[in-house]
């Protein structure tokens, strides 16, 4: 069986990196013959999920983040970003519109929706103290 | 240096490049620099120059809303991309900020 081909990498949570990250995503998909929306839908979700690591999971304090990637058949990929940070206590609550635990930071408590929006599936793992998963999968050409 | 001008009692502002986290910080510290020099009654945002934009952005938005409304000023934006107004729309903005072309 070939095997289904996939990345990992990882990099330090400075917000410098979300832009980084958001490059390596985009040059990954490519290969599964994306629209620009969909590039776009894929960019945009990895960023949220990558700013949340540096400004919640890490609160700025730089730890690694991971962000893996894997073509799970030639119209499916998907997409993992992890942190080895605080966690999230109440997954459920922190996925509500609008919930933020950073107004101050005028943070809009979007972030999950908008990913939850651009992509098809979306899973949150958290062990509060250890770190988040965040897990999502896109099927491209779903729309033609 | 973000660039603006003037449009009658307006103070058009023009976004650039990527409205993410990191850039965010800058262009916040910015638009609220002009807001307090030209004390504008109406701030429009122009998004025609924005390439990318996340959740980061809507609370920028939201942000210089609040500071708006509070001097009774009003804001709109205008030019945004498809992309741009998903985001806008998702997190209800068109409710409180008015789309100008
Ligand atoms: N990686 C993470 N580590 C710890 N907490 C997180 C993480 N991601 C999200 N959260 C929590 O979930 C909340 C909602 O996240 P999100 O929808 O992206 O909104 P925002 O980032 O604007 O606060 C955050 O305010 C935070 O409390
Ligand atoms: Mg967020």
């Amino acid at each position: 069986m070939v095997s289904k081909n996939s990345m990992r990498l990882e990099f330090l949570g400075c917000a410098q990196n979300e832009s980084f990250a958001r490059v390596v995503i985009s040059a990954f998909a490519v290969q599964l013959g994306p629209t620009i929306e969909e590039i776009t839908d894929v960019k945009t979700a990895v960023s949220e999920a990558v700013t949340n690591a540096i400004v919640h999971g890490y609160e700025g304090t730089q730890g690694m983040v991971v962000l893996s990637a894997c073509v799970e058949d030639e119209h499916v990929l998907s997409v993992t970003i992890e942190d080895a940070g605080k966690g999230i206590a109440d997954v459920e609550k922190a996925m509500e519109p609008f919930y933020t635990t950073q107004p101050e930071m005028e943070r809009s408590g979007m972030g999950f929706s908008v990913m939850q929006t651009f992509m098809d599936t979306l899973e949150v793992t958290s062990v509060p103290g250890e770190g988040t998963r965040v897990r999502m999968t896109k099927r491209f050409g779903a729309d033609a | 240096m973000l660039k603006h001008r003037k449009q009658g009692d307006a103070l058009v502002v023009c976004l650039e490049g990527e409205l993410d986290h990191h850039c965010a910080q800058i262009v916040r510290q910015e638009m609220d620099r002009l807001i307090e020099e030209e004390r504008p009654q109406r701030l429009i945002v122009d998004m025609q120059g924005v390439s990318f934009m996340d959740s980061s952005g809507i609370g920028v938005l939201i942000g210089r809303y609040r500071t708006l409304s509070r001097c009774g000023g009003r804001m709109a934006v205008c030019n945004m991309s498809p992309h741009v107004e998903r985001i806008f729309q998702l997190s209800g903005l068109q409710r409180i900020i008015e789309k100008v072309r």
